[in-house]
């Protein structure tokens, strides 16, 4: 079967287990597997959520005239937050069970392979193609090693520290009591004053934000420049190279 | 100094309590705590030979608007705290005696009580300069602070300044005036903040303690729990206005006259732990969000470096300018913005030019 390659895919590809039979026609790999990718899109429909009540919580919604006891639309954007707090917090754990018994593909995002020369060299490859330098792109499976720190980075590290200081901050209202005070309450060891957990759970949203903004754009960019399936790999989860 | 050795015994036999109504006190508590038949004796030996708690207040750095907080306390009265529950013997903005006959109940009290005394401290000590920034006595207050420190029992901070340093230690503090469990780590210290703490707040922790004997529990940071874990905003009346969406939004609109919700203005509630919303102040009249003014967080860490009262988001000054969370996020987020579309043009330009290269060599070789 290997033999019958086309010539444009790197051994690396070649030799990857996400590689299928049907690639025997289409230069067609198959990285991302179903969990992953109902994981990817549950996962963004939450950060939507979270990114757009959060944004409100911490400004305050329009007044809504009458009686109090009539209304309760900054209670529903709150739930709405915690709802889908809850949802990227699970999905998050699910994640990392993913990682641990999913192929080597879903296990990217968790760490940046800074101790393998190769990872430099191909870091350098790819900021060179990014400032349009290279003609040609490196053919990547999964992320690119640019792609694989932003991941890391913005994404990684910064959901794990929301959903911390997000459950820290809920503890305020669940009280000192509660689980989420017991596993996340020793944020405010490191931050007395709870207005700081506020200010750096915000600012966390806009690392989201502007990951968000450079991911969708990334993803774009690359479906066209580098004749390689991006947006559809995450729906299909294969990954077509069409040159 | 002989009010000191006074016991509980000797002050209600003063009061007016008859020995057989103190025996029959005594008897009922036992029976109340379900102890054996030898039960009464040993209570009523207790009371009249413990004496009561002996209380050093210290002043370092502060404003005073502590004692005008406590002596303002309506349950119980300030005077049955000082003059019955404890004995307050050194405290020198309301004590009798002044000078030398001051200092001396200091030394006095170190060498009589050793391990046995309360060490009430209000306002902290600055560290700079060998701590000349507060001389109390003729000595740094900071020598004086651990000499007492060394043989107390247990320390209350009052308020936010010995909590957490409040507006003498707001930034660039240049006396460096630090909170007391920054000098003082090896006894416990409670915690008391608030500028100035609840009178009520003051007193119910004075009252724990001599009513048990023992010290309140304290949460993570060191607060009586009782008094500090719960928020303003969890116990606050305006509440049901915040999850309605009901905000003011100008200090005299329509909704600051139907008393809605202040978050938009400001109000720190949300982040700020003390027991305004429930116990109130002065008696139970009012507190800031009562009478239209938010929270502006004064038992907090910090108060005073978290921009302005009237901003919920924080001001960040480690730009350089000072911005608040959104700010900082949204030129960050137009950043990117704008170098995805930068990006994006050059991209398609440089597409663009390939083809024609790419058209006119095609037509060269054709």
């Amino acid at each position: 079967m290997l033999d019958k390659m086309p010539q444009a895919v790197t051994i690396r590809i070649a030799n990857d287990a996400a590689r299928r039979d049907r690639s025997v026609e289409r230069d067609v790999v198959y990285p991302y597997e179903l969990p992953l990718r109902l994981w990817h899109w549950v996962n963004a429909a939450a950060i939507l959520v979270l990114g757009i009540t959060g944004y409100f919580i911490g400004t305050g919604t329009e007044v809504t005239p009458g009686e109090a006891s009539d209304n309760f639309l900054f209670g529903y954007v709150r739930f709405a937050h915690f709802s889908a707090g809850y949802v990227l917090a699970i999905g998050f754990l699910l994640r990392i069970y993913l990682a641990l018994v999913g192929n080597s593909h879903a296990r990217q995002i968790f760490y940046v392979p800074i101790w393998r020369r190769c990872f430099w060299s191909e870091l350098w490859r790819a900021v060179r193609w990014y400032a349009l330098l290279a003609a040609e792109p490196e053919k990547h499976l999964g992320h690119n090693p640019l792609a694989q720190l932003a991941m890391f980075f913005m994404f990684t590290l910064t959901t794990v520290f929301m959903i911390v200081t997000g459950f820290a901050l809920y503890a305020q209202g669940s009280g000192n009591d509660s689980w989420q005070y017991k596993l996340c309450g020793w944020v405010f060891a490191i931050w007395p004053n709870s207005q700081d957990v506020h200010t750096w759970h915000r600012l966390g949203m806009w690392v989201i934000v502007c990951f968000a903004l450079v991911h969708i754009y990334a993803a774009i960019w690359e479906d066209v420049m580098s004749r390689r399936s991006s947006i559809s790999s995450l729906i299909s989860g294969e990954r077509e190279f069409r040159d | 100094m002989g009010a000191a050795t006074e016991t509980f015994y000797n002050v209600i036999r003063r009061q007016g309590i008859t020995r057989r109504g103190f025996f029959k006190f005594c008897s009922l508590t036992a029976v109340s705590l379900g102890l054996g038949p030898l039960g009464p004796s040993h209570i009523a030996n207790a009371l009249e030979t413990k004496p009561r708690m002996p209380v050093i207040w210290m002043h370092g750095l502060e404003c005073t608007c502590c004692s005008e907080s406590f002596i303002r306390s309506a349950h119980p009265l300030v005077k049955d705290a000082v003059l019955s529950m404890i004995s307050l013997d050194y405290d020198d903005t309301i004590m009798a005696a002044a000078g030398h006959q001051a200092e001396a109940i200091l030394e006095e009290t170190r060498a009589k009580y050793k391990g046995q005394y309360v060490l009430a401290v209000e306002g902290n000590p600055p560290l700079n300069e060998d701590g000349m920034f507060c001389i109390d006595g003729g000595k740094p207050f900071v020598e004086k602070l651990r000499s007492m420190a060394d043989d107390c029992m247990a320390i209350i901070a009052w308020g936010t300044c010995a909590s957490w340093g409040c507006v003498q230690a707001a930034k660039p503090n240049p006396t460096r005036a630090v909170p007391i469990d920054k000098v003082i780590t090896n006894k416990p210290i409670i915690k008391v903040p608030g500028c100035p703490p609840i009178a009520e707040v003051m007193t119910g922790v004075v009252t724990f303690i001599t009513t048990f004997g023992k010290l309140p529990e304290l949460d993570r940071q060191g607060r009586p729990k009782m008094f500090y874990s719960q928020r303003i905003h969890d116990k606050c009346y305006r509440r049901s206005h915040f999850d309605a969406g009901q905000f003011v939004e100008e200090w005299d609109d329509e909704g600051a006259r139907k008393g809605y919700c202040l978050y938009k203005m400001g109000c720190k509630g949300p982040t700020s732990y003390n027991a305004c919303s429930t116990v109130r102040w002065n008696g139970g009249i009012s507190f800031p969000i009562q009478s239209g003014h938010g929270c502006f967080a004064c038992a907090e860490d910090g108060f005073w470096d978290r921009g302005s009262t009237y901003d919920y988001l924080t001001t960040i000054k480690q730009f350089g300018i000072e911005k608040n969370a959104d700010q900082i996020g949204m030129a960050a987020a137009g950043v990117a913005g704008l170098t995805v579309a930068a990006h994006a043009a050059v991209t398609a330009a440089k597409r663009l030019t390939l083809k024609r290269d790419g058209a006119a060599q095609d037509n060269h070789r054709g």
